[in-house]
């Protein structure tokens, strides 16, 4: 798919400056008083945060029978949840790493507010397998270390290969972030006008002085850094598709289950992309960095990737036609048919037909037609993994072990709760970092003349 | 003796920036240093002479280092603490292959950082050149060019001349 800018349609304001970016970008941070908007939004995600602890708390005295997981189904919300913060996770550094290595400039605006998106993401995903252990107090116990018992962690194991890919996406974003923050830090310590912000972002800069001899390094670290966190967004949600096929479950030992969760993961990741990006635009207005174009070029990774989506669906059920195997054929069936027939056909309406609108220019230019569909996808996502980790269990080989899962009030709490870190997370980013990269800004908007 | 203060001219526009360190250097100063908000293309390559930056180098010796330890871990794990699935061999290297990778990622990027905050001497919050008032806005809109004080030639009579001629907006002295 081309993106590359049709020379007609510039990615930034013709009128900006080096001055006009600095201070557009710095003026929603510096100003003193916190907005009542933002106030109000924080607040409610505040509270949602705290929910979330009472609930982790009461998780911890009571144990995970408090959810609604149990045999069959013993992957219920945590691992649907996981999955699905996960695959959010990933456009971040789709944007920020993939797209510098196409050259896609567009990509500029939002790489920085992407990036938090996916550390914040990933952070809520990563709370979830480990309040599913039941025994979390044991969690490093899945880390390799010199133990008394000479024990080791299974190596062959994805659930073990999934503790390094997540927290090495988790390491790998947050320096690459970071690595990419410390210009604009030092911009930030250098107009921030009361002594203690100027001290606390001089110390987050480290020092940056905007030296030649500091630019020449770092340009080479981000693309090497850009180069080494490409294959890592590939290999993270691989693994996660692998904790799944390599079970022999029908419904989960499925070889296209690698490339389709990567697929569905930048999905997923886009359209939260535009869920917040749109609000966020409009809020601090935003719109001559993040244009209606950089909007539609999002709709257009999103209706590409939704076919990979969509492929992979269709490839499970060519699969199990073609393997003649009855029970693959039968969890499709049961998954089509069964006590669960809600959730898969929105999740086909969802990923698959929502989607499709994107086709037409006009709703991927109206703004809220735009916002509407990824709210959609958002919710689909989300039931793709429902669907994937209940179904697939709830009906295996042996008839008399069948049964159903329901999920608790607790369930639903613990996951309102990620939402609400999440936003919490992102309001504080957003009110205290700059979400537009100023630095790479500057360079594009002085190439303005140059390129098209 | 001791050396004269270093001179410190600051512009505004990054071409006629680039243009005026090109033509610094032809002029014969080597002792000079660039401060810019963004990586104006051509300064940093200008001021470092063609030196090579040592991040690749050290990324990947990183990177093959730290591969190799965890390959090694898992395979002493193995063998240390063997668990026979199947007659399958203990060193099943395939299933191996995952954490091998993502620690050689993670290590060649931890180095990297590290490398980049060693090269560039960070943390450092503290330096003579933010002590010049303007210097504020070499993070902002400006563009700086600094003859340093033990530059050979700095001695001479030409170089605030050189400079304004260059094109800077203001030239003053600075402790560097």
């Amino acid at each position: 798919m081309n993106v590359t800018a049709p020379a007609s349609e510039p990615i930034v304001d013709p009128r900006a400056t080096l001055t006009s970016v600095t201070e557009t970008v710095t003026a929603p941070i510096l100003r003193p008083p916190w907005p009542r908007l933002w106030l109000a939004g924080f607040g409610g995600a505040f509270l949602l945060t705290m929910l979330l602890f009472a609930c982790i708390g009461w998780l911890f005295i009571r144990g995970v029978g408090i959810w609604g997981v149990n045999i069959p189904v013993a992957w219920g919300f945590a691992i649907v949840n996981f999955v699905w913060w996960i695959g959010i996770g990933h456009a971040g550094t789709f944007i920020s790493a993939i797209l510098l290595l196409l050259h896609q400039t567009w990509r500029t605006s939002i790489n920085r507010f992407t990036e938090a998106m996916t550390l914040f993401a990933v952070a809520c995903a990563g709370l979830y397998p480990v309040l599913h252990l039941g025994r979390p107090i044991y969690a490093y116990w899945l880390l390799p270390y010199p133990d008394t018992m000479g024990l080791w962690p299974q190596f062959r194991s994805p659930l073990v290969w999934d503790v390094f890919a997540v927290s090495t996406y988790a390491m790998v974003s947050l320096v690459f972030w970071y690595v990419g923050l410390l210009p604009d830090l030092a911009t930030m310590r250098d107009r921030a006008a009361p002594r203690w912000k100027r001290q606390v972002y001089g110390v987050l800069a480290l020092g940056w002085r905007g030296d030649a001899r500091h630019w020449f390094h770092y340009e080479k670290l981000y693309v090497i850094l850009a180069g080494l966190a490409t294959p890592l967004v590939v290999s993270v949600h691989s693994i996660v598709g692998l904790d799944f096929a390599v079970a022999i479950l029908p419904g989960w030992h499925s070889t296209i289950f690698p490339p389709y969760f990567v697929g569905g993961a930048i999905f997923s990741g886009f359209a939260m992309v535009l869920t917040l990006v749109i609000p966020l635009r409009k809020l601090y207005h935003l719109e001559s960095f993040i244009t209606d174009r950089h909007l539609d070029l999002m709709a257009q990774v999103m209706l590409a990737t939704g076919w990979v989506v969509a492929y992979g669906y269709f490839a499970e059920f060519f699969t199990a036609w073609w393997s003649r195997d009855e029970f693959d054929q039968f969890v499709l069936a049961n998954r089509a048919l069964g006590p669960y027939a809600v959730p898969f056909w929105g999740m086909l309406a969802a990923n698959v037909l929502a989607p499709q609108f994107l086709w037409s220019r006009r709703i991927r230019r109206c703004v809220p037609a735009l916002f509407a569909v990824a709210l959609v996808v958002n919710v689909g996502m989300w039931l793709e993994r429902y669907v994937i980790v209940v179904t697939s269990l709830h009906r295996d080989f042996l008839p008399s072990s069948w049964g159903m899962y329901h999920a608790t009030f607790w369930d639903w709490t613990v996951f309102l709760g990620t939402i609400g870190l999440f936003l919490a997370l992102l309001f504080f980013f957003v009110r205290l970092l700059p979400a537009i990269a100023m630095s790479e800004m500057k360079a594009l908007v002085t190439k303005k003349g140059r390129v098209a | 003796m001791t050396a004269p203060p270093g001179l410190l001219a600051e512009f505004v526009l990054p071409e006629a920036f680039a243009a005026a360190v090109r033509r610094v250097r032809a002029a014969g100063y080597t002792r000079l240093e660039a401060y810019m908000p963004f990586a104006v293309e051509g300064v940093a390559d200008e001021i470092m002479r063609g030196r090579r930056s040592p991040m690749a180098a050290a990324m990947l010796i990183g990177g093959i280092a730290s591969g190799l330890g965890a390959y090694g871990m898992e395979y002493y794990a193995a063998h240390i603490y063997p668990l026979n699935v199947g007659g399958r061999p203990l060193d099943s290297w395939p299933s191996f292959v995952p954490i091998t990778f993502e620690l050689t990622v993670l290590g060649a990027a931890l180095t990297g950082v590290f490398a980049l905050f060693w090269t560039a001497g960070f943390p450092r919050l503290d330096h003579a050149i933010f002590s010049d008032a303007r210097f504020d806005r070499a993070s902002q809109d400006r563009f700086f060019l600094c003859i340093r004080g033990d530059d050979p030639l700095r001695a001479g009579p030409g170089a605030r001349d050189l400079l304004l001629a260059a094109g800077a907006e203001s030239v003053a002295e600075v402790a560097l």
